[in-house]
């Protein structure tokens, strides 16, 4: 399995053709104690940068891109009564939703681990 | 100087050392209060009503079979809670107002003196025409006046505040698309610098929209606009001065570009106190551009009074404009022009947007401030509301980070960074010590393009006295957020609630009262 980021602070789990995504440890920490998430539709069809979910926390709300193109498997039921996850367990507990991947190349112009900490350095 | 601008305090003991709680829960004049429904006892009532002697009730099986739960308190009760709760609030009449976008400036007692004459504060929206001559013909004084201020054709005065007022502009826009067969134009651009308020406005009226970046110096990109124009673009929606509180110079460069790729130039003027007098929309090609009467014209708002949103439109749109207006007859006597009175004259007008003629009582307030300002006051209103916010902006700029402070003046806005706050301070806990030192909170965390913004409105009202004041208190807070001072972090310490969780209240909101007996038995 490897991970993806974003420049817009999306993270991307690939696992076969099925990706998990979520907002970085970097993102919640800038957006502060999220109040409120809201997470896509089984079945809704994503292209790369859409906006996918909304998040909101005490200080504003913003729009979670789609990193990739593809369906939606499922939202996190669990930030719906929880959106604490968010802050608590970015990278894990915390996801937004899981979607398959139509092409996988879109991978391509995403940043592994290494290359995202070095452009969250030179924010 | 009567205002205390040294950092002087008073050498008398500290009170309340030593002190034992009281038994009441008041700090003597600070006075505690329950909410009215942990007061007033359902079983009693301050209104004695004779009973009815009107025989039977048309409502049928409508009648309310058990009581409501309403408290009952005596005037006096009544008077009292009010009194105390407004005791624990904060004003525009108590202090200086800082709320960054919103003008809290005075409100002069000469406004409320005119608006509360009889002939125009107990009058009726629907009494004949010719018993309220007087009022119409404030509102179609007001109406030229504001043409005349901005420059532009036509003008709706019913919008009720700034966002109604965007919905008109943008309802316009849409109306005179359709007219010219271009409905299929369905974006709104809306750069970075705007408010808010306008991509909600333009998602609202059906279109899509798409965000156009800012500058470093925190101004509209105009090569990234004039490049997203195109025939699919009905509208580009510009803050003017914007919210990080700068004058937009290409905007002129800019409406000539939307106009000759076939949009309109929609201008949220609800900072036109910084321009007011000085620079003319209508000049800078703007097609339609909403005015907060509630701000530029002083009147009350925030709690102390409802909203005024007038949208001054061009040649081009002024046609496609709401009912009602006004019009001078040449005999004097005002015309109400209504759905029955409009005859065949406007027939591209897009309907109505309100019951009726807009916020009155805002009408007579605004004109009563334009008329007693003259030409030389207003250009004076926005030369004071500059010169306040740039003196605030220079009186800071050493000790917080001012990212466009390198851009030139300001206008009437100055806007600061948390950069530079010890490792996990933020701009909330200056918001919050300020409240110790007795001001209202600047605006926070918006605009979203600076980090940990800090958007700070003087107003042209305040002294120079008053502002050396809050300069100083703002001075020490900064020192105490670059130095790590622990006691920020658990600031509010003297107002009648310390730091509240907001993330629990917006986590878990509680928005309904229920009878104490209720809420133990829930918890049971």
């Amino acid at each position: 399995m490897s991970r993806y980021f974003t420049e817009d602070h999306e993270w991307i789990d690939v696992d076969g053709d099925t990706g998990t995504v979520g907002i970085s440890d970097y993102a919640q920490s800038q957006l502060g104690d999220i109040v409120f998430v809201e997470v896509p539709d089984a079945g809704r069809s994503l292209s790369k940068g859409d906006e996918a979910a909304v998040v909101e926390s005490v200080k504003a709300a913003s729009d979670v891109y789609s990193p990739v193109s593809g369906n939606v498997l499922e939202g996190n039921p669990a930030l719906t009564d929880e959106p604490a996850l968010v802050n608590s367990d970015p990278e894990g507990e915390g996801w937004f939703f899981k979607i398959t991947l139509s092409d996988a190349s879109e991978l391509d112009a995403l940043m592994d681990e290494t290359a995202y900490a070095a452009f969250v350095a030179k924010l | 100087m009567s205002i205390n601008a040294s950092g002087w305090k008073p050498t008398a003991p500290v009170k309340g050392e030593g002190a034992a709680p009281t038994f009441t829960g008041n700090k003597a004049l600070m006075l505690e209060e329950p909410l009215i429904f942990e007061i007033g006892s359902t079983e009693t009532t301050g209104v004695d009503f004779a009973d009815g002697d009107v025989a039977g009730s048309r409502l049928g099986d409508l009648t309310r079979k058990s009581a409501i739960g309403l408290p009952g308190l005596s005037e006096q009760e009544t008077v009292r809670h009010y009194t105390r709760l407004s005791r624990q609030n904060y004003a525009i009449d108590l202090g200086l107002f800082p709320l960054g976008s919103c003008t809290m400036k005075h409100n002069p007692r000469l406004n409320e003196k005119v608006a509360r004459m009889p002939g125009f504060a107990d009058i009726h929206p629907l009494q004949p025409v010719d018993t309220v001559q007087g009022a119409l013909g404030v509102i179609n004084e007001l109406a030229v006046w504001l043409i005349k201020l901005t420059g532009m054709h036509g003008v709706a005065m019913s919008p009720k505040a700034g966002a109604h007022g965007e919905l008109c502009g943008i309802l316009c826009i849409k109306a005179a698309l359709e007219k010219r067969g271009q409905g299929h134009r369905k974006v709104v651009l809306v750069p970075e610098s705007a408010h808010g308020t306008n991509p909600a406005t333009a998602a609202f009226a059906g279109f899509t929209v798409e965000d156009i970046p800012a500058t470093a110096d925190g101004r509209v990109d105009t090569a990234a606009l004039k490049a997203r124009l195109g025939p699919d673009v009905a509208a580009v929606m510009i803050t003017n001065p914007n919210t990080c509180g700068l004058f937009e110079r290409d905007l002129k460069e800019i409406s000539d570009a939307v106009h000759a790729a076939g949009g309109y130039v929609y201008c949220d003027g609800a900072n036109f106190n910084a321009i007011v007098g000085r620079v003319r929309p209508g000049d800078l090609g703007v097609d339609a551009m909403h005015i907060n009467l509630h701000k530029t014209f002083s009147t009350p708002h925030g709690g102390g009074g409802p909203g005024s949103g007038p949208v001054v439109l061009s040649e081009a749109l002024a046609p496609f404009g709401p009912l009602p207006f006004t019009a001078r007859m040449a005999d004097g006597h005002i015309q109400l022009i209504e759905e029955e009175t409009a005859g065949d004259d406007h027939p591209d007008t897009f309907g109505r947007m309100v019951a009726f003629h807009g916020q009155m009582g805002m009408f007579t307030r605004a004109l009563a401030y334009i008329l007693s300002h003259g030409a030389d006051g207003l250009k004076q209103v926005a030369e004071d509301a500059v010169l306040n916010a740039n003196y605030v902006l220079r009186s800071l700029e050493d000790v917080f980070d001012a990212p466009f402070a390198g851009a030139g003046p300001c206008m009437h806005e100055a806007i600061f960074s948390d950069k530079g706050f010890a490792a996990g301070f933020s701009t909330i806990d200056a918001a919050k010590a300020l409240i110790d030192e007795g001001f209202h909170p600047m605006t926070m965390y918006f605009p979203l393009v600076v980090h940990g913004a800090m958007l700070i409105e003087p107003t042209e009202t305040e002294s120079r006295a008053a502002l050396d004041q809050f300069i100083g208190a703002l001075r020490s807070v900064a020192e105490r957020a670059k130095a790590g001072d622990p006691s920020l972090k658990t600031a509010p310490h003297f107002a009648p609630r310390a730091r509240l969780d907001e993330t629990l209240a917006a986590r878990k909101p509680v928005l309904t009262w229920k009878p104490l007996v209720v809420q133990a038995e829930a918890a049971e």
